[in-house]
């Protein structure tokens, strides 16, 4: 029973770093880069929605709706004025650029909100779904959650093969020169990206923060950083491996931390995280990508 | 050309944080430092100046100007703001009431508190402001930690240290410092020993922070203590500072193994992530906690009905007989009732003034010299204040008085 309530703690931590990894792993296959400041985009979200339903006290949806809405405006916009002019720059000046990013927006809501930790109140207001006589119980946050994960998973990927939009995302994630000869304008595409990822993030806050009700402006920085890990665990640029990647990266950690060491479940996660690419270098859904010399 | 702007940039960039490396505090760190300071000291200089006016329409005792100044440190931002605020008001409250009836000695008090952000760095650099300032005497710091570093700073200036809430045995380990609360392995022992004496239960679960030396400290003393007690731990679950949204794992295994009360030797901001998530999975055991705990019923947004039945060791209670007065004019100047840490802070100011009184020191002598005699009386005073009646202290800065618990009942403290 132990080990199925920890399962299951699991799936719920996984199912939060997937919904994040699932950011991550977009803008990774389309822009090639790696955006540091997903993480804080969460929050962002988070702070968002905490403003409008827990201070203003307007209704659960139109929070959540505010949070996509702010995230969206937010991701494009830091697309526009801080990736975009690096475009053609090298990958570390990106990366360097998107940490940059990240202590910004840290540092811009520390300003705003103060640095007093909040309680967020979940915005999943039912019961714990109860097992086997009481001794199980699946928080319904947990539940929402992995659905809210699996039916963003079926919309992207029919989105992106299913519309044209999509079409040319997947042009672009091929080959960025091609498909602007092919007439395929590419910074509106990655400027879309950004805008799905960055709503992404919104919803994977207020999820993260009902589920976990501790809100400051650092609560995005750990669980970006282990939703990169479960997106390269997964196969970085891969959706389906996004999720697979966040819910065995949750369920590693739980478990870690009920069998092995409390302590050591951080250190035991990026571990898992080092065999894999030694094993696998692409992740587990990861595409071979040949070299042409 | 754009690249000699990005240059150029870069440079500036370069130049900012290095002189952010040299403001961490080493008295040989020059520009940098400079310039922190004189804001600082701006700010001081203008606090003085509105405390020196009013000072002076109060006590005309004063002789010729000469005042004694209070330093003190703690966090007024951060996640452990609830702390430092509580001192900085306590410390402030005592002193106002001191300078009214006529301040220490016949000389007035000024008071200056300055924030670290519950960080080692931040509180050395304000220690030097302080010292900058013309601090004699240092109520601080707030937290285990910063007083470490501080004391480090305060043993080879000796400046007399008294803490009013660094509770890690580290925090007074110089002869310069002493404290108002419990150390840590004091208060382990002490819970061990109520949660005993009470028969509150037999099979404990702990759940603590093993990035802290605070909770640790506790931890490790309360296991030790918890044999000779009859109690069993049945169930510890640790965590760190990066692991500390999700608990449900270490709650799950108190629950399987049938502990009956778990021990939170652990700051309230965790504390009410753990009672949340209890709440979720529909266990409900006996939570016992520490000073840490202190601070809970303010965080923002939390639903207090969680701590309904939450006890916790602390000295201090604001519905207890005796500290009514102190409740009172405490709410009234800053608008919120008052914590334990408050009360930590007004004690340590009273300790001061006692001590002074004992030694009969002027403001005109030297902090060395400030301090050894007051060093010498401490120990020597016997003071009835908020924390406790009759407190005394030993050399090695150690307080000794009675430990009391308070338990959460609707919303409130209420004294066992």
């Amino acid at each position: 029973m132990s080990f199925l309530s920890c399962l299951i703690s699991g799936i719920s931590l996984g199912s939060v770093y997937a919904i994040i990894a699932l950011g991550y792993t977009m803008v990774y296959g389309i822009a090639k880069m790696l955006n540091f400041a997903h993480g804080d985009i969460i929050m962002v979200g988070a702070f968002a929605a905490f403003t409008v339903v827990n201070t203003m006290g307007l209704p659960t949806g139109l929070g959540i709706l505010t949070a996509v809405v702010i995230c969206t405006i937010l991701g494009v916009t830091v697309e526009r004025i801080a990736y975009k002019p690096l475009r053609g720059a090298s990958s570390l000046a990106v990366l360097i650029t998107a940490i940059g990013v990240s202590y910004l927006l840290q540092n811009l809501v520390l300003l705003i909100f103060g640095p007093t930790p909040k309680k967020f109140t979940s915005v999943i207001d039912l019961p714990p779904l109860q097992l086997a006589g009481g001794q199980l119980s699946i928080s319904a946050v947990t539940i929402v959650t992995v659905i809210t994960c699996l039916a963003v998973i079926v919309a992207l990927t029919t989105f992106i093969n299913k519309t044209k939009m999509g079409q040319a995302m997947l042009a672009v994630s091929e080959d960025r020169e091609a498909a602007t000869l092919m007439g395929i304008n590419v910074n509106s595409t990655i400027a879309l990206t950004f805008a799905i990822g960055s709503a992404l993030a919104a919803v994977a806050g207020v999820l993260f923060c009902s589920a976990y009700d501790n809100l400051d402006p650092y609560i995005g920085s750990m669980p970006g950083i282990k939703a990169f890990v479960a997106a390269v665990f997964g196969g970085i640029g891969s959706i389906p491996g996004a999720f697979i990647g966040g819910i065995v990266l949750g369920i590693i950690e739980q478990l870690a931390k009920r069998y092995i060491s409390d302590q050591l479940s951080n250190a035991i996660v990026f571990l898992v995280l080092i065999l894999v690419l030694l094993i696998r270098p692409t992740g587990l859904f990861g595409r071979k990508i040949s070299e042409k010399v | 050309m754009k690249k000699r702007y990005l240059s150029l940039g870069l440079a500036g960039v370069m130049a900012l944080s290095l002189a952010a490396c040299g403001g961490s505090g080493s008295s040989t760190s020059d520009s940098a430092d400079t310039k922190e300071t004189t804001t600082a000291e701006a700010a001081a200089d203008e606090s003085a100046a509105e405390e020196g006016g009013e000072a002076a329409e109060g006590g005309e005792t004063a002789a010729e100007g000469a005042t004694f100044k209070i330093g003190a440190i703690g966090p007024l931002t951060g996640a452990a703001a609830n702390y430092g605020i509580a001192v900085q008001n306590g410390a402030d409250l005592a002193v106002k009431e001191i300078n009214e009836a006529g301040g220490i000695n016949g000389y007035q008090v000024e008071y200056n508190c300055q924030d670290d952000e519950n960080d080692t760095q931040k509180a050395v650099n304000a220690y030097n402001a302080l010292k900058d300032w013309g601090m004699q005497m240092l109520v601080g710091t707030t937290t285990s930690q910063p007083c470490i570093a501080v004391l480090a700073e305060t043993s080879v200036d000796n400046m007399f240290h008294i803490t009013p809430s660094g509770s890690a045995v580290e925090s007074i380990s110089e002869p310069n410092a002493f404290r108002i609360c419990f150390s840590d392995p004091d208060q382990g022992r002490a819970s061990a020993q109520y949660i005993g004496e009470h028969g509150m239960a037999t099979k404990i679960g702990v759940i603590y922070d093993s990035s802290t030396e605070y909770s640790t400290g506790i931890y490790e003393s309360f296991e030790e203590e918890a044999a000779g007690q009859g109690l069993e731990i049945v169930a510890a679950g640790a965590f760190t500072s990066d692991t500390n949204t999700d608990f449900t794992v270490q709650l799950t295994e108190c629950k399987d193994a049938g502990a009956e009360l778990v021990f939170l030797p652990i700051y309230y901001s965790e504390a009410s992530t753990i009672l949340k998530q209890a709440s979720d999975m529909g266990y409900e055991p006996q939570f016992f906690g520490c000073d840490g705990m202190d601070g809970i019923l303010t965080v923002e947004n939390f639903d207090t009905s969680l701590a309904e039945g939450l006890m916790l060791l602390t000295p201090f209670s604001a519905d207890e007989e005796g500290s009514q007065d102190f409740v009172a004019a405490y709410t009234e100047a800053y608008g919120i009732e008052p914590i334990q840490f408050a009360a930590d802070s007004y004690d340590a100011v009273y300790a001061i003034k006692a001590a002074a009184e004992k030694a009969d020191i002027n403001p005109e002598m030297s902090v060395s010299d400030i301090c050894e005699a007051l060093k010498v009386a401490m120990t020597e005073i016997e003071i009835d204040g908020l924390t406790g009646s009759g407190m005394t202290w030993t050399e090695d800065g150690e307080p000794h008085k009675e430990p009391k618990a308070v338990m959460i009942v609707n919303g409130e403290y209420e004294m066992q």
